[in-house]
């Protein structure tokens, strides 16, 4: 059975509708939403699995279907729906981790009172990414961006009791709306350019070659080419979306929502939408690539931005103490691959790692979540500890999503894309700087999972929570066993040597390599996790921390050159003296960066703002009104004055009008000598 | 000097004297006194000047017969005006029907 | 015939009668106030229903009046006008609904709410530019007393403030019109005759006559720097008021400007289009910024009417057809979702409360006292905000290629706006709905007290009314074709014709 674009709209329809009903139900009812939303995540699974089957009968072809919103004037805004292998794909991604996710919240969000609630927004969430995935129109697919942001905040703010939880949501839908500024304006241009907002409309679409071609030979002052300005505009909306530098710093706060919020956030539904974004109008983005006149290519921008945060995240990644936290960094760090990916020319890279990390972070956040509910809400890392034998599912399970985000070879998923996107950055002539970010990544990577393993899991139990935490219920151990079961075997879908993946993306040839060819990366890429393994280890699993109040082995590493100077190995010290202070250094500047100059920034956009405000409100009351209010109170002064002579005395009435008649009186006189 | 010029030299000094009244009287009861001289002094004028003047119809004597009229008129209201004010404010001073003031 | 021209006198019969009544009893004066705002939305509707869009104004009535002075009594309505006279009976019924707790001489406070929606009623109706100015004047009249009788906060400096810049502006209007009247020698006060005549100005007096009448409009229409009287205006008034002043008043202004200033005098216009556009701007930015920053609840609403309104003026202004039509959807959309943010501060928090203030609200948890509110603000903020699926977000964004269009860094400023409008919407929402008790003593204290006087949960009127007004805002947001398939066509009527030339750059 397939399903043809006409119908696509039901896939996001049935979320929809189960959202609607899951917010109307009656507070009491707490089933009804559960069975509601788990009933349409099914039914919408079911229609992506249709559809994408049918968009596989033949990859290369684009079904779409388009109908007409609005008219106004001589423009008709026409809105639709598109159907490609890659709409597929991520529609049977989104709707099954969506599943995995709510079958993990019934069980972890059993005591709120609010669940009902909960699987309203949860469902609307699915549904906004959905529609954003299957449109053919860059309009609506804005249209579902900002339903994604609002869902996204109504999510995280969940607790809004909470004002940590309160200020994330704040935070959230305030850095991604600046995005999506800069993605409106792009909108907005890009339709009075091109005329239409369609992605493809048999040539006279956005994305058709005519068009393009158009874009780009059209050049703006400077050189520049509109198609770049168009795409970096765009980029900038994806950017915010999806946690690039500079706007990455809502996704650690995002966390202060529940927990499979946060999984589904990380994996699924929210920052995927801004590489899934730049996926699409990838013909856009690269259309100036063939110019050489022009000083820029928006594939560039995207391409050093990726780098950047790719770097960034996993160097931050390395110096959290919160589980969730640290997830949150790796996610950042991993976007910043994506995008990477896509700027170095490899959009079918990105997505490729967009799926298998959606898997593995998913796995990797309930698992997460598992260890948190568990542990009755401790997610200090130093409080955890020894967890390994308590829970042994979320344990196997949790190692395995490390595994694969760590990139182990050959058996893990993440290994195979993380391989993609490194091939294609090696290959790209521009500049080796990204793919230098890239394998320091993969160290990293691997240095910050093997950490927080370590203290999790192995040493002794820290605190209350982990020394008495059990293993979670079925309902939260079976999700967690699908998606490590698809984190280890997605990676198969795509090897070099038999890219199926790649090619059904692609719609078409997609060059096939043996293994060989690519085999001395694989070979640099494994020593990489090896060694960010083994410094792991170094700091983390030779000596376990037994007290909750130790200080962080890395951030003792300066006390530690002086013990090691005075008699130690010389290898130590090297270590300690080179990698690891540039690593505590690196990561603490970075720390501190976040901290203060971007979140900082942000802040002090905000006070700016604020400022002028004051200033505004000033001058509105003090200047503008005065105005108003000065004349009024002259006129009333005057009145005031006036009225003084009115004394209500006959007699000195009768007396003015006495002087007057005689004046008169005597005048008339002078007048008659005269 | 002719008996008119006598006359206006009487209603003269009538006028002046209800004015002087009017203007620096407290009591209203006199005020009034004074707005009657002043009257009286216009009726002298309007009879001297039909008896001496150059004379004809009897337009004077009937003017003065209208103004008289008038005049009791004016004084009952006048006092009932008074009375009205005494009993408002328990006194006949102007100064306290000052309510009009701005 | 459309049963259109009988409007105004059925309100205001309707008001004549709910004075009547209301002497007798309240309940009687709300009963019949509400029956008449329903019998205008149902006249409303039906000739909307039976309406059929077309470029021309379509007559209803055309007899002469006062013959010496070519005045006719003309009563006609294009897709424009009919737009505006269904918000005007949507947000009628509505403030009826949110003005039922009205206990003060309930029969003066309906006659007096009827009789300005009768004139303006009449007004969106009039053909003829002095019938037009007739029902101006009634419809600013009733505004004085209604706000300083029954308002709140500083209710006398904020009703005359009001009524003195409402009259500013008529007055600036009225030497406009007879200037153009008397200098150009026109037959007659039709929007035709006066056409003619402006054109027969000299390109200075036009620009002069036009800066008249068009800041005369907009200053009901609350344009930087002319929008002073807005915020202080509404929060003065009382609740069903404020949703008429932001709802359809304002509107008023806005739609002098279309009608009125922008046909007459195309080329006055093409002059001073940069200024209008970047006072439409600055305005946008510039409230949205003070709404940042304002500690009373109902002031943020305030100001946000004044950043949407300048979406409506920034729309005019950039004289493209796309962004006209846009405007007159963003009066609609406009009209509706102030009124519920009225509504909601007004109503629903403030007669609960007794505080508008925001540090005072953060402390109380709102949105457990009053769940109810919370989500329709939080459903009226997006709308605000211009989320999709909300009608703000299809004319904004019309409003926006318009100006794009016409002068790229409108559209950027404008952008910025919308950020602004976000940010203000959230940081209100969360402090005054989503607050939290501090202190551990403060809250057994207030927690005690909460749950021993528990607020009265949202009546009946009060959710048919905001039903009403979501499901407005709902349905043209959904499908903007309800309404543009009226607008657009109007606007490409001739009399806009030399406007949309020579507006364009």
């Amino acid at each position: 059975m397939t399903l043809s674009a006409s119908l696509l709209w039901l896939i996001p329809a049935t979320p929809l509708a189960a959202s609607v009903f899951g917010l109307f139900a009656p507070r009491t009812a707490r089933t009804l939403p559960i069975a509601g939303a788990l009933l349409g995540l099914v039914a919408a699974l079911g229609l992506s699995v249709a559809a994408l089957a049918g968009a596989l009968v033949d990859p290369a072809v684009r079904a779409t279907s388009d109908f007409a919103w609005f008219t106004f004037g001589a423009q008709t805004l026409r809105l639709g729906w598109l159907l490609d292998p890659l709409a597929g794909f991520m529609c049977v991604l989104v709707t099954l981790i969506g599943l995995l996710v709510a079958l993990f919240s019934t069980a972890y969000l059993r005591h709120d009172p609010r669940i009902g609630r909960f699987f309203g927004f949860l469902s609307l969430f699915v549904a906004a990414m959905l529609g954003l995935l299957v449109t053919n129109s860059l309009l609506l697919l804005f249209i579902c961006w900002e339903l994604v942001g609002l869902a996204s905040y109504l999510l995280i703010g969940f607790w809004y009791e909470r004002p940590a939880a309160a200020a994330a949501a704040k935070k959230a839908f305030i850095t991604t709306r600046i995005g999506d500024l800069g993605f409106l304006i792009g909108l907005v241009w890009l339709h009075q350019a091109t005329g239409s907002a369609l992605f493809h409309d048999g040539g006279a679409g956005a994305l058709d070659a005519p068009t393009l071609a158009r874009l780009s030979s059209t050049l703006l002052p400077g050189g520049w080419a509109v198609s770049t300005a168009i795409g970096l505009l765009l980029f900038v909306g994806a950017a915010g979306k999806s946690g690039q530098f500079p706007l990455h710093v809502w996704l650690p706060d995002a966390m202060e929502g529940p927990t499979p919020v946060s999984a589904l956030i990380h994996a699924a539904t929210m920052v995927a939408a801004g590489v899934f974004l730049m996926a699409r109008v990838f013909p856009l983005m690269a259309a100036d690539q063939g110019l050489a006149t022009v000083p820029f290519h928006a594939l560039t921008g995207v391409a050093v931005i990726g780098a950047v945060t790719a770097l960034l995240g996993a160097v931050l990644a390395v110096a959290q103490n919160d589980i969730k936290r640290v997830l949150a960094y790796s996610t950042v760090s991993q976007l910043g691959y994506m995008m990477l990916a896509i700027g170095v020319g490899s959009w079918v890279a990105a997505v490729f790692h967009l799926i298998t990390h959606a898997f593995f972070k998913a796995l990797l956040f309930l698992g997460a979540g598992s260890v948190i509910d568990a542990t009755h809400h401790e997610q200090d890392l130093r409080r955890l500890g020894g967890l390994a034998g308590r829970m042994r599912v979320t344990f196997a399970t949790f190692a395995l999503g490390t595994g694969a985000l760590m990139g182990l070879p050959f058996v893990f998923s993440g290994f195979w894309s993380k391989e993609a996107i490194l091939h294609a950055a090696e290959g790209w002539t521009v500049s080796h700087l990204p793919f230098a970010a890239g394998l320091v990544g993969v160290v990293l990577t691997a240095f910050y999972m093997t950490r927080l393993v370590l203290e999790v899991f192995f040493g002794k139990a820290r605190g209350e929570g982990a020394a008495h935490a059990e293993e979670s219920p079925g309902l939260m151990r079976g999700p967690l066993v699908v998606l490590a079961v698809a984190a280890v075997g997605l990676g198969w879908l795509g090897l070099p040597n038999w890219p199926w993946l790649q090619t059904r993306l692609q719609g078409g040839d997609w060059p096939v390599h043996g293994l060989g060819e690519g085999f001395g990366l694989m070979v640099v890429s494994t020593a990489l996790v090896l060694l960010g393994i083994g410094a792991g280890w170094w700091w983390y699993g030779r000596v376990k921390r037994t007290d909750a109040r130790a200080l962080d082995p890395l951030a003792r590493s300066w006390p530690a050159v002086h013990a090691a100077l005075a008699g130690r190995l010389w290898l130590d010290e090297l270590y300690a003296a080179t990698v690891g202070r540039a690593f505590a250094m690196l990561a603490r500047v970075a720390a501190f960066f976040d901290r203060w100059v971007w979140g900082g920034a942000v802040e002090a956009a905000g006070r700016t703002a604020e400022t002028v405000g004051q200033v505004n409100r000033a001058v509105d009351e003090d200047g503008l009104n005065a105005g108003f209010d000065n004349t009024s109170e002259h006129l009333r002064g005057s009145g005031r004055r006036y009225a003084k002579a009115q004394t209500g005395d006959a007699q000195s009435y009768l007396r003015v009008v006495a002087i007057g008649l005689a004046v008169v009186g005597v005048l008339l006189l002078w007048g008659g000598v005269r | 000097m002719s008996p008119l010029h006598l006359c206006l030299l009487l209603s003269t000094v009538l006028f002046c004297i209800g004015l002087a009244a009017v203007l620096v009287r407290t009591s209203a009861i006199l005020v009034l006194l004074g707005v009657e001289l002043m009257l009286n002094a216009a009726n002298l004028n309007f009879i001297a000047f039909w008896r001496y003047g150059p004379g004809g119809d009897d337009t004077g004597v009937i003017f003065v017969l209208f103004s008289i009229a008038v005049a009791a008129a004016e004084a009952a209201v006048g006092l009932a005006l008074v009375i009205a004010l005494h009993r408002h404010r328990r006194t006949i001073a102007l100064k306290a029907a000052n309510q009009l003031r701005g | 015939m459309s049963l259109l021209p009988w409007i105004p006198y059925v309100t205001f019969a309707g008001a004549l009668l709910a004075y009547v009544a209301g002497s007798r009893s309240a309940r009687a004066g709300r009963v019949v106030a509400l029956l008449t705002a329903l019998t205008g939305l149902g006249l409303a509707l039906t000739a909307a229903a039976a309406f059929v869009p077309g470029r021309e104004l379509q007559t209803l009535v055309n007899r002469a009046w006062i013959p010496e002075l070519g005045i006719r009594y003309h009563l006609a309505v294009d897709g424009i006008s009919l737009t505006l006279i269904v918000l005007t009976g949507v947000a009628t019924t509505a403030a009826v609904l949110f003005s039922w707790t009205v206990s003060e001489r309930v029969g003066e406070f309906f006659a007096l709410f009827l009789g300005l929606i009768g004139g303006v009623y009449g007004v969106f109706l009039s053909a003829d530019v002095f019938l037009f100015f007739v029902f101006y004047e009634i419809a600013i009249v009733p505004k004085y007393f209604l706000i300083a009788l029954w308002g709140s906060t500083r209710r006398e400096y904020g009703a005359m403030k009001l009524v003195l810049y409402s009259f500013a502006g008529s007055g600036l209007v009225l030497a406009g019109v007879l200037w153009t009247y008397g200098s150009g020698a026109a037959e007659g006060f039709s929007l035709g005759a006066l056409t003619a005549a402006a054109a027969r100005l000299s390109p200075v007096e036009g620009g002069v006559v036009f800066a008249l009448v068009f800041f005369g409009f907009a200053t009901l229409a609350g344009l930087f720097p002319l929008h002073t009287w807005a915020p202080t205006g509404h929060v003065a008034a009382p609740t069903g008021v404020s949703m008429l002043l932001a709802g359809v008043v304002m509107k008023l202004g806005a739609y002098g400007c279309l009608r009125v200033a922008l046909p007459l005098f195309p080329d006055a216009f093409a002059a001073w289009q940069t200024t209008l556009g970047w006072l439409a701007v600055a305005g946008i930015v510039y409230a949205g910024l003070v709404a940042l920053v304002q500690d009373d609840f109902k002031f943020v609403i305030g100001y946000s009417s004044v950043s949407h309104m300048g979406f409506v003026m920034l729309g005019l202004a950039t004289g493209e057809l796309e962004a006209l039509g846009g405007a007159v959807l963003q009066m609609f959309s406009h009209g509706v979702i102030a009124g519920l943010l009225f509504a909601v501060v007004g109503r629903m928090v403030y007669e609960r409360t007794h505080t508008r203030d925001l540090a005072e609200l953060q402390a109380l948890p709102l949105h457990r006292l009053i769940p109810g509110a919370a989500a329709i603000f939080v459903v009226a903020g997006l709308a605000s905000m211009g989320l999709p699926g909300f009608s703000g977000f299809p004319s904004e964004l019309t409003i926006l290629v318009g100006a794009w269009r016409h002068h790229i860094p409108w559209a950027l400023v404008a952008g910025l706006g919308v950020l602004v409008a976000g940010a203000f919407t959230i940081k209100v929402m969360q402090r005054a709905f989503f607050g939290q008790l501090r202190g551990p003593a403060e809250s057994t204290q207030k927690e005690h007290a909460a749950e021993h006087a528990p607020m009265e949960p949202l009546t009946l009127p009060e959710k048919a009314g905001a039903a009403l007004l979501i499901a407005a805002t709902v349905i043209v947001g959904l499908k903007p074709d309800l309404l543009l398939d009226w607008i657009m066509p109007a606007l490409q009527s001739p009399a806009f014709a030399l406007t949309l030339t020579k507006g364009h750059p």
